[in-house]
């Protein structure tokens, strides 16, 4: 009988082996992706053991943590002015995960990053307890509040950025949430949640970033861009165009809104009026391969990570008179605040478009600086002399075009207002769109801005950039030049 | 003492009795003292991680062990001095480490039953208790071999028992008599090897020869099938009216181990195979808790991802990776978020999460080894009958170990089985005390010397020589 044996010890062998094997597989090889499994309640055990770090912003923390009583978690997110903050912030929820800059530096703020190492092994040698580092941004509270507080009740979001640098100082989006208000695991807290998640107004939707809307007349600054870069046009050239324009291939004449002088109108004329006729034009001669071109020089057809990953803004390959129109922001082409503020802080920077970020700094617990965005070029988008044009059409629109209502004294404005029909034959409220730059006197360019507002509850004939979006532009660029003052 | 003419301690064989072999007492009483203290330190590291200090019950903890160990040792020494030195070592190791992990459970917040340790801790020393029993009391093994069809009654009703007693958790391995609860299938492992070494030593012969052979292979004749259509239908039968796939598997698996062994011809194990693959897919059809168990083991996170909540499979999945190669240490980690059946069917997770990859690799060579001594027992023992009660016992327990483990780690479906000496059940550890006292009472048989002939001048004068 020993031979069989000798095999049943072989077979009984091969089992503890299967054993030692399968559990290499699932702590060794798959161990990391099962431990930080978000579904895993570890994960959010390890985020709330230790007061969580802070989001900073002009040096003030707007987050904080308060120690609870429960088994799981011994501290709490809370938020200061979670409303204001939270489409920067983000939410940190015992129940419901982490977003934007919670989740993305979920490490640094736990103390778990890899980079805080030095940090962790003093404080196991030391007995203390594990401590979070802070995540420093580069928003302006009084851009970030001025805005919040101009756009009021209305829908939509602002986004501001330093044109120089691309730091970003305002990113506002309303209506907004309290992050505060679902960050414990109680049943108010799911309460909270759900009743967030079944708004129809999507507070919890960051339209600063992730929302791509039309964008009405303001892409005729793209459109104008291509054109003076391609060599076509210049600013104050006639540019042979009937008003109304018919759009190639196709029956449908294009009109112009208010009785402005469109025909045949020069660049910047155009700009002043908004005329429509003019930049479809421009935008069919150009082509649509052009038209795709010049919008992704700009960051048009790319994800932009400012760190919290930016909605694409899009500009499709179309038939002809679908690429006309696109040339005034009305057909499929899509793009968020961001995407916009990025357009006019380029042409704001004399065509260097930079990066736009909005970590500044991460800041381990001991004060040192564990990494630091340097600002970076995106690249050239438009010529130092084509950009100057476009400036000056923009700071004709605002002095004595559309954009009237953002003029502030003693600084010069470019803007350009915008209004995007939105629905099948333009049967609900249209997006008022604004953006604009502000020049200080000694030639710096501090701010530039991107506001849109959906469909608030006015008369449509009431709707336009300039009524609607405008003002809460100008509040943010007074709030920034404030600041500098 | 008896023994002292057989310490050899230069591991030669220089012991003076015929063909002889060193005892090892010794070496087995130096491992204990390492299987004591391993768990008096690991008590110690529990409390002093949850606490922040000693506990209180850890001198009578490591005294309570160390004497039950000393006594279990005592009487290995007077009762079966040649028994294998391993096994009372690693049972006393798990069984120590076992209490340890229920003590610690017992000591989370999450959890809400009532403390598991007092109680394992005295079903423990019941389970040395049998053992110690069985070590005095069962003079030779083979006298088991005479109860071999009263074994096969008293597993039978141990199986069927349960039946007639109310589902506990979905499943029907329980009965409750006067308010004590007893899973019968763990004592009924053991008989039932005894009822197969029996039955299998007498009939091995007409199942090994009598067969036609076919394709390369010996197929069985007709009525030798008799038997194993029986085991096999009484474990379909458990599985479907029971719905206890570990139970139906061990004993299957049992009863095809026992008769290759027995007849030395691999047809039986394709036999076996296909038959026991043909009952699980047939089962796995209709049944629904079978098939539940399937899902959760092809996809152990397929429920968190259709409810958001975690189920047991997937809150052991997480515990694993947790704690990945050294674990979180001792009293630090949140397996007992798997709640429910933590402390029992799922307390190798703890193991897995706060002890490590390092942790479970150690307590697998555990269990590894001491299936091992078993089969050695089995290669070493003379009699044919011994030669198969230690297979299946260590074939048992090897199989327990697999199913339990391998479940709770989602390499096969889960079943509702107790890892052996670890998990909180007190059927469970007093079965594997049994078990493990007749594998040394086997082992003791066939490792002593063989009673040296009448004493002549010749053989005197051989050893003279010969020392």
């Amino acid at each position: 009988m020993n031979k069989p044996l000798r095999r049943v010890a072989i077979f009984c062998g091969l089992l503890m082996v299967a054993l030692m094997v399968r559990s290499n597989w699932i702590q060794f090889a798959q161990g990391d992706e099962l431990r930080n499994d978000p579904k895993n309640r570890r994960v959010a055990i390890e985020r709330y053991a230790q007061p969580r770090g802070n989001i900073i912003v002009d040096g003030k923390a707007v987050t904080g943590s308060k120690a609870t009583e429960g088994t799981d978690f011994k501290y709490k997110r809370t938020y200061r002015n979670g409303e204001i903050w939270a489409p920067v912030t983000g939410y940190a929820s015992q129940a419901f995960g982490a977003t934007q800059l919670e989740s993305i530096y979920d490490g640094i703020l736990t103390g778990d990053d890899d980079r805080l190492f030095f940090n962790q092994t003093i404080d196991m040698l030391t007995g203390e307890d594990q401590k979070g580092g802070n995540v420093v941004t580069t928003l302006d509270a009084d851009v970030q509040k001025a805005g919040f507080e101009e756009m009021g009740d209305k829908k939509g979001a602002a986004v501001a950025i330093n044109p120089e640098t691309g730091a970003i100082l305002g990113l506002v989006s309303t209506p907004s949430y309290d992050p505060s208000s679902f960050a414990g695991n109680s049943s108010k807290d799911a309460e909270k949640w759900n009743g967030l998640l079944k708004d129809e107004d999507e507070p919890m939707l960051n339209r600063a970033l992730r929302q791509t809307y039309p964008p009405g007349s303001t892409f005729k600054v793209v459109t104008a861009a291509a054109a003076l870069e391609s060599g076509m046009y210049d600013i104050d050239e006639k540019t042979d165009t009937p008003d109304p324009y018919r759009l190639p291939q196709s029956t449908t004449d294009l009109g112009n809104d208010g009785n402005h002088p469109c025909e045949d109108a020069s660049l910047r004329v155009a700009m002043q009026w908004s005329c429509n006729t003019v930049f479809a034009k421009i935008s069919d001669e150009l082509g649509n391969e052009k038209m795709i071109d010049y919008s992704e020089r700009f960051g048009f057809n790319q994800e932009h990570f400012v760190p919290v990953r930016a909605a694409e803004s899009v500009y499709p390959e179309d038939n002809r008179p679908q690429n006309a129109m696109a040339g005034i922001g009305q057909a499929s082409n899509r793009a968020t605040p961001l995407q916009m503020a990025m357009v006019a802080a380029a042409v704001a920077n004399d065509g260097k478009m930079m990066e736009p970020y909005m970590m500044d700094q991460l800041i381990a617990p001991g004060l040192s600086v564990v990494e630091e965005h340097k600002p970076r070029e995106m690249g050239e988008v438009v010529s130092g002399e084509n950009a100057q044009k476009l400036q000056q059409m923009m700071e004709t629109v605002v002095e004595k075009g559309t954009g009237v209502p953002a003029q502030i004294d003693g600084v010069t404005v470019g803007g350009k207002t915008g209004t995007a029909q939105h629905g099948e034959n333009n049967e609900k409220n249209p997006y008022a769109w604004f953006i604009s730059y502000a020049k200080t006197s000694d030639g710096s360019t501090p701010i530039a801005v991107a506001v849109v507002v959906e469909s608030a509850d006015v008369l449509r004939d009431d709707i336009a950039g300039s009524k609607l979006a405008a003002p809460v532009a100008k509040a943010m660029m007074e709030a920034a030049l404030d600041g500098k003052r | 003492m008896s023994t002292s003419q057989a310490t050899g301690t230069t591991g030669s064989n220089t012991t003076i009795s015929p063909g002889g072999l060193p005892s090892r007492r010794n070496t087995e009483l130096a491992m204990l003292v390492f299987a004591v203290l391993i768990p008096v330190f690991a008590y110690a590291n529990v409390g002093l991680a949850i606490n922040g200090e000693m506990p209180a019950g850890m001198l009578g903890y490591g005294l309570g062990l160390g004497l039950m160990a000393g006594v279990a040792h005592l009487v290995v020494r007077r009762f079966a001095p040649y028994a294998d030195p391993l096994m009372l070592p690693i049972a006393t190791l798990l069984n120590g480490l076992g209490l340890v992990l229920i003590w610690r459970l017992d000591q989370s917040e999450r959890l809400v039953d009532p403390p598991g340790a007092p109680n394992q801790l005295m079903w423990s020393a019941l389970g040395i208790a049998l053992f110690l029993a069985v070590l005095v009391f069962l003079k030779d093994h083979r006298i088991l071999q005479r109860y071999t069809y009263i074994s096969m009654v008293v597993a039978l009703v141990l199986l069927i028992l349960p039946m007639f007693f109310p589902a506990v958790n979905g499943a029907k391995i329980w009965i409750s008599i006067g308010g004590m609860s007893i899973q019968p299938g763990e004592f009924a492992k053991i008989i039932i090897a005894v009822f197969f070494a029996g039955y299998l030593m007498v009939k091995r012969d007409a199942l090994a020869l009598a067969s036609r052979r076919f394709l390369g292979l010996y197929l069985p004749r007709g009525r030798d099938l008799g038997p194993i259509l029986a085991i096999w239908a009484l474990s379909v039968l458990i599985l479907v009216f029971e719905t206890d796939l570990g139970t139906s598997l061990l004993f299957f698996g049992l009863f095809v181990v026992m008769l290759y062994v027995a007849t030395e011809r691999t047809s039986w194990i394709l036999f076996g195979l296909t038959l026991a693959l043909v009952g699980a897919v047939a089962v796995a059809s209709f049944e629904p808790h079978v098939q539940s168990r399937v899902q959760d083991w092809l996809d152990p996170f397929h429920v968190v991802r259709e409810t958001g909540n975690a189920n047991q499979p997937a809150q052991a999945m997480w515990a694993f990776g947790a704690g990945g190669i050294l674990g979180t240490g001792l009293g630090q980690g949140n397996s007992d978020l798997i709640m429910f059946a933590a402390k029992s069917d799922y307390i190798f997770a703890t193991v897995a999460e706060e002890l490590g990859l390092t942790g479970v690799m150690a307590f697998v060579l555990l269990y590894g080894l001491l299936v091992e001594r078993g089969i050695r027992t089995a290669l070493a023992a003379r009699d044919p009958f011994g030669k198969l009660l230690a297979v299946g016992l260590s074939a048992a327990f090897a199989i327990q170990v697999f199913v339990v483990a391998g479940g709770v780690m989602a390499l096969i479906p889960l079943t509702g089985m107790t890892m052996p000496f670890l998990a909180q059940g007190g059927s469970s550890v007093i079965a594997n005390w049994a078990l493990v006292a007749i594998l040394l009472k086997i082992s003791d048989t066939a490792r002593r010397p063989a009673p040296a002939p009448a004493p002549s001048p010749d053989v005197e004068m051989t050893q003279v020589v010969r020392s």
